[in-house]
């Protein structure tokens, strides 16, 4: 009996020691593969096609996702089609004017015949109705991103579960943007 | 000269160039907020590292319930509501399987940290990672009101059910589909206090069993909670009873567990049944037969499986569209002709995730299959004879009702404190 426990105590060490072995193995094996940076997850501006589940499926309300101007690559527009719907009455800035429903672009003239646009992150839901206006019609220079200081890092995205483009996907905290327009 | 709409006119082309500013403006620049500082994740790994040498002090030193639970509320409070149940242990898993596949992921140390910690504990002192260190199991334990007693049999049955959930979890991470721990975790929702209506049906479903039947999620259904079982079952000072001549035999820890870990008494001779030649080829034709049957449902699955991943749902969207037999297109064949990607990659993308399916979904039946063999033959085994009421610890959630509860061990205890 008492030889029969020192066996099975003796067993359950060496088992434990494959254990431990196993662990620091693990580690062996990942530590190439193991990154000082985490990994965030990102959208392609480039593959985003504008469908409006940024807005609805991030578990964040309003989503983690923001629009973002690339001013650089902007026309500059007057009449702007990331702005303005498609058929405006008049070009003003009234509600039933504007793409974005929340009003969370804001126009300002720059001078003759340039205006500046720029998105009020607070306000933006991600719905991408003003992306789908720039990017169909203008330069593109609108478009959505991740916001990391939204983000929950879900390991697994809400959003890229269904994004239909696949646009989602994990990249490295070191450059955890895909910005359009940049140099 | 607006009232026909963009159409007139960007016909043009339709891309303006920048403009050249005259008046001095100054462009805004475009740099949106860096990510949380690393050592915020750090931060995360310090703390779970404290929750569990917390645990192992609280249950394993103290045997107090009271302790036990003020780590359960801190952790539903931290790594619950306030990190969102990001990342987990049991989730990350999931990582470790997709590092292991695809050499370009980021595998963050932090993570790797969450994977290891819990294991190493469990090899020492039992799963004191899910007596509340885990907020899915804290959650459970806190929300347990009046346990009913499972039959043993269907105990051991429903136990089955987490290494299948391994198996899948595991194919499904490493091909990149989906990581379905993540997406299926009952209680997720609850920290974020945001999620589908159906996940808040399922959530709410599985609290309301969990008061009356102990943590069902961690004893027939967490993946991780299977490694668990395997380290905490060669654990160096798992929990204990007693030895024989101080156990007044009152059954009241096997009465109070309530996740079916506590051994009853085995006597001596229903243990002492030898193991003949014909029980040995049994075990053997149907530890076989269940490998086999499990790798050739794996292989028949795998096509079915491999719909799954976005890849190749699209690629056999696009095939059916373009033949003409499905009408009408998705949101996602559309976007995929918007963009105007080529067909022929998607197509090997498709294939080469179909042939990571082909090969990995017939290892997990195998896998299945031995964990099935494997019960089998536990079953058929007679167990060690035992003289009194024994922990096992690959079971063991570290909640230490029994130790609590005890009547020869509160008495010990007392007597220390008089000391
Ligand atoms: S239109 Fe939608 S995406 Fe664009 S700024 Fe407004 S809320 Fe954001
Ligand atoms: S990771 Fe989570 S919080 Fe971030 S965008 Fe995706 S769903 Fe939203
Ligand atoms: S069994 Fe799984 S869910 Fe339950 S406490 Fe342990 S790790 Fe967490």
């Amino acid at each position: 009996m008492s030889g029969d426990k020192d066996r099975r105590g003796f067993l359950k060490s060496l088992g434990r020691l494959a254990g431990l072995a196993a662990v620091a193995g693990l580690g062996a094996w990942a530590r190439p593969k193991m990154s000082d940076f985490q990994s965030r997850w990102q959208l392609d501006p480039r593959k985003c096609v504008q469908c409006g589940r940024c807005a609805t499926a991030c578990v964040l309300k309003p989503s983690a996702v923001k629009c973002v101007h690339a001013h650089a690559i902007c026309g500059y527009c007057d009449l702007c089609t990331g702005f303005f719907v498609s058929q405006p009455n008049s070009r003003n800035t009234g509600a039933e004017n504007q793409q974005c429903p929340t009003g969370a672009i804001k126009r300002a003239f720059v001078e003759d015949p340039y205006f500046e646009y720029s998105v009020d992150p607070e306000k933006c839901i991600a719905c991408a109705r003003c992306v789908k206006g720039c990017t169909s019609f203008g330069n593109g220079s609108l478009f959505l991103q991740v916001m990391h200081d939204r983000c929950q890092n879900c390991n697994q995205c809400a959003i890229a579960r269904v994004c239909p483009a696949q646009a989602f996907s994990r990249i490295s905290s070191k450059n955890p943007y895909r910005l359009k327009g940049a140099a | 000269m607006l009232g026909n709409g963009w159409g007139f006119w960007v016909s043009a082309g339709g891309r303006f160039p920048p403009p050249e500013f005259t008046g001095g403006y100054r462009m805004p620049g475009l740099n949106p907020a860096p990510p949380p500082a690393a050592w915020l994740a750090w931060l995360d790994v310090a703390m779970l590292a404290l929750a569990l040498a917390a645990m192992i002090f609280f249950a394993h030193r103290k045997s107090s319930r009271r302790g036990i639970l003020g780590v359960a509320v801190f952790s539903v409070f931290y790594f619950g509501f306030y990190r969102h149940g990001c990342v987990c242990s049991v989730g990350a898993l999931q990582n470790v399987a997709l590092a292991a596949a695809n050499a370009n992921y980021d595998f963050p140390w932090t993570v790797a940290a969450f994977f290891v910690l819990p294991l190493a504990a469990a090899l020492f002192w039992g799963r004191v990672f899910c007596a509340g260190v885990c907020p899915l199991g804290a959650l459970q334990e806190l929300v347990l009101w009046r346990p009913v007693k499972i039959p043993a049999w269907l105990e051991r049955g429903l136990r089955l059910f987490a290494w299948a959930y391994l198996g899948l979890a595991v194919l499904l991470a490493a091909t990149g589909t989906v990581f379905v721990i993540c997406r299926y975790d009952p209680f997720v929702l609850f920290f974020r206090l945001h999620g589908s209506f159906s996940m808040l049906m399922a959530g709410l479903a599985v609290l309301a069993l969990a008061a009356v039947v102990g943590r069902p999620y961690c004893r027939f259904l967490c993946p991780y909670g299977v490694l668990l079982r395997i380290c905490a079952g060669l654990a160096r000072w798992p929990l204990r009873l007693m030895d024989e001549e101080e156990c007044a035999m009152t059954r009241i820890c096997y009465q109070e567990c309530p996740y079916g870990a506590i051994l009853r008494p085995v006597p001596e001779k229903e243990g002492g049944l030898g193991f003949g030649h014909g029980r040995l080829a049994l075990v053997f034709a149907v530890g076989l037969a269940a490998v086999l049957v499990g790798g050739w449902l794996g292989w028949r699955a795998a096509p079915e499986l491999a719909r799954w991943h976005a890849t190749v749902a699209l690629a056999e969207r696009v095939a059916l569209e373009n033949a003409g037999k499905v009408k009408g297109t998705t949101l996602e064949s559309r976007a995929f002709r918007q963009l105007g990607l080529p067909a022929d990659e998607l197509l090997s993308d498709a294939l080469r995730v179909r042939r990571q399916f082909q090969f990995g979904a017939p290892l997990m039946g195998v896998f299945v299959g031995m964990c099935l063999a494997g019960a089998f033959w536990r079953s058929l085994r007679s167990p060690p004879a035992r003289a009194v009421f024994s922990i096992d610890p690959s079971f063991c959630l570290v909640c230490a009702r029994c130790l609590d509860a005890c009547p020869v061990l509160k008495k010990r205890r007392i007597a220390a404190i008089g000391e």
